[in-house]
């Protein structure tokens, strides 16, 4: 048998996929209480559902705080998820690069018009 | 010692062309809708941030917003933009509900094949349910 320690061991990781889960679940538990945050401000808040209402909801500092932290959540938990999508699914190593940098690619660039919206109101 | 030479039986993922013969359980369909309304949402986001934008940034793109889903933008008639969204919808719903069930699973250690049966039932109904009733406050 082929030499498996030192040096010449076979990687099989450093708890990537233990920071990959954890950090999936954080994310999503954020997003999921930006939800819910959201849909009792909409519920709650008084007068009809119009332009004041909803851009007052996003007006306050504390809610543009707060979508800010889930927009870069949502980034970071699709990668994780798109990432995952692209090795079970990719096998040859070249494709799959170019498959992942252009994820990376399309995620950073929705950040960035996100937060460009979210931060000129 | 007979017995340890059986040949071990051999699982291996189908293939394309078995997928469509191939029974899925229901937490099975769950997991694979996860993923492609996972990639969907992905896929929309510029659609999804545009929303935002218009929806927000001034009253005259709040009306622009709203005349789009009525009126059509563009080449793009309204009916469509509210199919897109009708999909938006039941993907954020699915997408959520089958999270919470993860974060259900991890929490508890509900790991019984009841369980991922019974809830993946409840996924796929809770999701649809809302989904059209969501649809209908869309559309009508």
């Amino acid at each position: 048998m082929a030499q498996n320690y030192g040096s010449k061991r076979t990687v099989v990781g450093a708890h990537y996929g233990l920071r990959d889960w954890l950090s999936q679940r954080i994310t999503a538990t954020l997003m999921a209480l930006f939800t819910l945050v959201l849909l009792v401000q909409v519920l709650v808040l008084p007068g009809p559902m119009g332009y004041d209402k909803w851009a007052g909801i996003f007006a306050m500092q504390w809610m543009k705080v707060l979508t800010f932290v889930v927009i870069v959540s949502l980034a970071w938990h699709a990668w994780v998820g798109m990432r995952d999508i692209w090795m079970d699914y990719v096998h040859p190593v070249g494709l799959r690069l170019a498959l992942q940098v252009a994820t990376l690619v399309w995620l950073v660039g929705c950040v960035g018009w996100a937060l460009q919206v979210l931060w000129r109101l | 010692m007979a017995d340890t030479l059986k040949p071990r039986p051999e699982f291996r993922n189908i293939h394309v062309s078995q997928i469509v013969a191939y029974r899925l359980p229901p937490a099975g369909i769950v997991s694979i809708l996860h993923r492609v309304s996972g990639v969907l949402m992905f896929l929309l986001m510029p659609f999804i941030i545009w929303m935002f934008d218009a929806s927000i940034t001034s009253e005259i793109s709040y009306d622009a917003f709203r005349s789009a889903f009525a009126a059509g933008v563009g080449f793009i008639p309204g009916w469509f933009l509210k199919l897109v969204v009708l999909a938006l919808i039941w993907a954020y719903l699915h997408h959520l509900i089958a999270g919470v069930r993860h974060l259900w699973m991890d929490a508890t250690h509900a790991v019984t094949k009841q369980f991922g049966h019974n809830s993946a039932i409840v996924t796929l109904a809770l999701s649809v349910l809302l989904t059209l009733a969501l649809g209908w406050k869309l559309f009508f």
